[in-house]
C-alpha cells in the first residue's frame, strides 16, 4: 500500500458562470520516500488538486469527489478538525511565493514555535530550540540570530528555506511542494531542489513536486504524472517521459525547451493556442484543439491506459503507437508538437 | 525603532508650529470683527478704542503679534513685549477671552474633563461594537447577520448625529422618552457622582456614567459603522493573502488562523483611522453631541466663542485641537510601527 493515494479525484467549483471542473478524474500514489514530479501549465489543476489533499480547497461551493487515502485513512471523508491535526504534522505543504506566503508581521522565529506547538505539547523554549535546529538545517548562517528577523528581513531564497524549515518542523511523512523555485532565480532554484533533495534522503519522506518546469522535475523527480486541463495525461518514469513519451502534449513541453546542447533557433517552438476554459471544456480529449495530430477518435475521452511502451508508463492519447513514435520526430533527433523554425 | 520615534516627534513639533502660524495668519487676514473695538464696546470713542488696542497688543504688525503670542503660550521669557501684553509673560499664557474676561486657559481647562470622558466612553463602545461586527461579517460573508450590518451601518452613518441624538432622547430620556431608561438632556452638568442607580428621572443609572450613556451611543455610532465596514472589507482582502492559506497548511486552529493572523494584519488601517477620530473628538468634532445632550466641553465652547466673536478663545481652541491631533498622529504612527515592521526601515 502506498503512503498516498488519489483515486480518481474531481473537484469542481460552482461560480457565478457556471461550475469549473478542475479536476477531472486524477489518480496518483506516492510511497514512501519516493519523488513524484506533477508537470503542467497554469490551470492544469495540479495546484487544486494538491491543496484538496489538505482539505485547503473546502468551501460551500467545492465539490470533491474521490477518495484521497493516506496510510488508508480516507482523508476526503475526514472533518475539518481531523484534517488540521495531520497538515503541517503528517503532510507538509510549500507555495510558490515564499514572501507572501510568510506572516509579515511576526518574526520567523514566532511562526515556526507556532508550527511547532499546533502538534506538539511543548513549551515555547523546546520549541524555539527545534525552530532554530531546522533553520541550520536548511542552511540559514547564524541561525541563532536570525531565528528573530522578520521574513522581509530575509532574501528571497533564505525566505524559501524559512518556508521548508516550518514545513519540516515536525517531520512529515509527506511534503507537497507546489512550484517552491518558480518566484526565485535560477541559480537559487538549483540550491532549493537541492535542499529539498538532500532533506529528503535524510528524512526518509515522500515528496510531490509541482512545476511548469521540466527542467525542475528532471533533476529530483523519478516518476512524473504531465497534467493538462484537469486530467493526467501521461504517466511514466522520469526516462519514460523524456525519452519515449506518449502523448502530443508531452512532445509539445519538451520541444518547447530551449536546449543549450542543440544550434540555436531563431524561434522557439511553442504549442500553439491557449488551455480550454474548464467551464466549457473541449469534448472528449481536452488537448483536441490544439493538437496538430487530432483525428476523429478524439471526440471520445481517452482513458489513461497503458497504450504503448513499459508497463507503468499510462497516457490518454488514441493515436497507434507507431504513429507516436513517428509524429514526435520534428526534426533529426528531435521530440516535439511541430516542426522548429528553420 | 527609537530613531523612528525621535523622528517623528521632531517631525510633530516642526508641525505644530506651522500649524499655529496658520491659524494666527487666518484670523488676521480674514478678521471677523476688530477685537479692538468689540471690546470697547458700542458707544467707545476712536481714542478709547485705540488705547483697548495698543492695551492688547494689536498696534503692533502681525508677526510682531505672532512671536509674542508664542511666547507668551511656550516660554516664560519678555520678548516681543509680552509682560506688556494681556496676561504677562506665561508660559501657558493664551489670553483672555472678549466675553468673560477669563483666561482662555482656565476656561478650556474647565470644559475639557467633559469632552475627554464623553470621547473616552464613545471610543469604548465604537471599538467594543464595531471592531467584532466588522469581522464576523467578514468570516460569515452573505449571512443574515453581514447583510443586517452593512444595511444598518450605512443607516448609522448616513444619519446626522444630532438627529440620531435628538432620536434616543426622544425614546430613550427619562424625563421625555418613551421608553425612559437613561437619563436625558443636561443630567451630566448636575450629576455629582460617579453612578447613581437610579438616576435621574426614573432613569436607570445616574450620575456621570449615567448621563453619558445615550451620548456615548450616537456619538459612537457612526464610527462604529465605519469601522465595521472597514475592517469588514480589511479582513476580505487579508484573508484571501498566501499567509492564511499557510497558517491553515501548518494545522493552526480556525480561531488562531482568524484572530492571530487575519486580525492582526486587518487592524492596522483601523488604528491609523482611530488616532486621527479620537484627535479630532478632542479639538472639538463633538460639538453637535454636546450641544444635543447639553454637555458643557470644549465643542460647545467653539461653538459659543465663534458666535460671539470671542477671538483669544477660538484661537487657543485650536491651538489645543491642533495639539491633540498632531500628538495623536504621533502615538499611531508610532502604535502602527509597532504593529507593521517593515515600516521601521522607512
Amino acid at each position: 500500500m502506498s503512503l498516498l493515494e488519489v483515486e480518481d479525484l474531481r473537484v469542481s467549483f460552482a461560480t457565478e458562470d457556471g461550475t469549473v471542473k478542475a479536476v477531472d478524474g486524477v489518480s496518483f500514489a506516492v510511497d514512501t520516500g519516493q519523488t513524484l514530479g506533477i508537470v503542467g501549465e497554469s490551470g492544469s489543476g495540479k495546484s487544486v488538486a494538491n491543496m484538496t489533499i489538505l482539505g485547503l480547497t473546502r468551501s460551500p461551493a467545492t465539490t470533491i469527489e474521490g477518495r484521497i487515502r493516506f496510510e488508508g485513512k480516507d482523508l476526503a471523508e475526514l472533518s475539518a478538525e481531523e484534517l488540521r491535526q495531520i497538515s503541517g504534522n503528517e503532510i507538509a505543504m510549500i507555495f510558490q511565493d515564499p514572501l507572501t506566503s510568510l506572516h509579515p508581521f511576526y518574526k520567523v522565529s514566532k511562526q515556526l514555535i507556532e508550527a511547532v506547538r499546533a502538534h506538539q505539547d511543548v513549551g515555547k523554549d523546546v520549541a524555539r530550540r527545534r525552530a532554530v535546529e531546522m533553520l541550520k538545517l536548511v542552511g540559514i548562517p547564524d541561525a541563532e540570530r536570525r531565528v528573530d528577523n522578520y521574513p522581509h528581513e530575509f532574501s528571497g531564497g533564505m525566505r524559501q528555506r524559512v518556508m521548508i524549515a516550518m514545513a519540516l518542523i515536525n517531520e512529515p511523512k509527506l511534503l507537497i511542494a507546489d512550484e517552491p523555485t518558480t518566484a526565485l532565480d535560477v541559480t537559487i532554484q538549483a540550491q532549493i531542489l537541492n535542499l529539498i533533495r538532500e532533506l529528503q534522503e535524510r528524512l526518509g519522506m515522500a515528496v510531490i513536486l509541482i512545476t511548469h518546469d521540466l527542467g525542475v522535475v528532471a533533476d529530483v523527480a523519478r516518476e512524473v504524472n504531465v497534467m493538462y486541463a484537469g486530467r493526467i495525461v501521461e504517466k511514466g518514469t522520469l526516462d519514460q517521459i523524456f525519452y519515449d513519451p506518449q502523448h502530443p502534449y508531452t512532445w509539445g513541453l519538451l520541444g518547447s525547451l530551449a536546449r543549450p546542447d542543440r544550434p540555436r533557433v531563431p524561434r522557439l517552438a511553442q504549442i500553439k493556442g491557449q488551455p480550454p476554459s474548464l467551464l466549457a471544456p473541449p469534448q472528449g480529449c481536452h488537448f483536441r484543439p490544439r493538437c496538430p495530430h487530432a483525428f476523429g477518435r478524439c471526440v471520445e475521452v481517452p482513458e489513461l491506459e497503458q497504450r504503448a511502451g513499459e508497463p507503468g508508463h499510462l497516457d490518454r492519447c488514441w493515436l497507434s503507437a507507431e504513429q507516436k513514435r513517428t509524429l514526435r520526430v520534428v526534426a533529426e533527433g528531435q521530440i516535439g508538437l511541430e516542426v522548429p523554425a528553420a | 525603532m527609537l530613531r523612528y520615534i525621535v523622528r517623528r516627534v521632531l517631525w510633530g513639533v516642526v508641525l505644530l508650529f506651522l500649524v499655529s502660524l496658520v491659524i494666527f495668519v487666518i484670523f488676521y487676514i480674514f478678521p471677523t470683527a476688530d477685537p479692538a473695538e468689540l471690546r470697547a464696546g458700542r458707544h467707545a470713542s476712536p481714542q478709547q478704542v485705540e488705547l483697548i488696542r495698543k492695551s492688547l497688543g494689536l498696534d503692533k504688525p502681525i508677526w510682531y503679534q505672532y512671536l509674542r503670542y508664542m511666547t507668551q503660550v511656550f516660554t516664560p521669557f519678555d520678548w516681543f513685549g509680552a509682560a506688556h501684553a494681556p496676561g504677562g509673560t506665561g508660559p501657558f499664557n493664551f489670553g483672555y477671552s472678549f466675553q468673560s474676561t477669563a483666561p482662555v486657559k482656565d476656561l478650556i481647562l474647565n470644559r475639557l474633563p467633559a469632552t475627554v470622558w464623553l470621547v473616552a466612553g464613545a471610543v469604548v463602545v465604537w471599538l467594543a461594537i464595531g471592531l467584532p461586527t466588522g469581522v464576523i461579517s467578514a468570516i460569515k460573508r452573505r449571512s443574515l447577520l453581514d447583510r443586517t450590518t452593512m444595511v444598518t451601518s450605512l443607516a448609522l452613518i448616513s444619519a446626522p448625529v444630532f438627529w440620531l441624538g435628538l432620536v434616543a432622547l426622544y425614546v430613550f430620556a427619562a424625563d421625555i422618552g418613551k421608553i425612559p431608561l437613561f437619563a436625558g438632556q443636561g443630567t451630566y452638568l448636575d450629576a455629582h457622582n460617579i453612578v447613581t442607580i437610579p438616576g435621574p428621572n426614573g432613569a436607570i443609572l445616574g450620575g456621570k456614567v449615567g448621563a453619558m450613556i445615550l451620548p456615548w451611543f450616537v456619538l459612537a455610532s457612526a464610527t462604529a459603522a465605519i469601522y465595521a465596514r472597514y475592517l469588514r472589507s480589511s479582513m476580505i482582502d487579508v484573508m484571501a493573502e498566501d499567509y492564511i492559506r499557510t497558517a491553515r497548511a501548518k494545522g493552526l486552529r480556525e480561531r488562531q488562523v482568524i484572530v492571530g493572523h487575519g486580525v492582526r494584519s486587518a487592524i492596522t488601517p483601523i488604528v491609523t483611522l482611530l488616532g486621527l477620530d479620537i484627535g479630532t473628538l478632542l479639538a472639538g468634532n463633538a460639538i453637535l453631541t454636546e450641544t444635543v445632550f447639553n454637555i458643557p466641553g470644549v465643542g460647545r465652547l467653539v461653538y459659543t466663542s465663534i458666535q460671539r466673536s470671542d477671538l483669544p478663545v477660538i484661537q487657543g481652541v485650536t491651538l489645543f485641537g491642533a495639539f491633540f491631533i498632531v500628538v495623536f498622529n504621533l502615538i499611531v504612527d508610532i502604535a502602527y510601527a509597532y504593529l507593521d515592521p517593515r515600516v521601521r526601515y522607512q
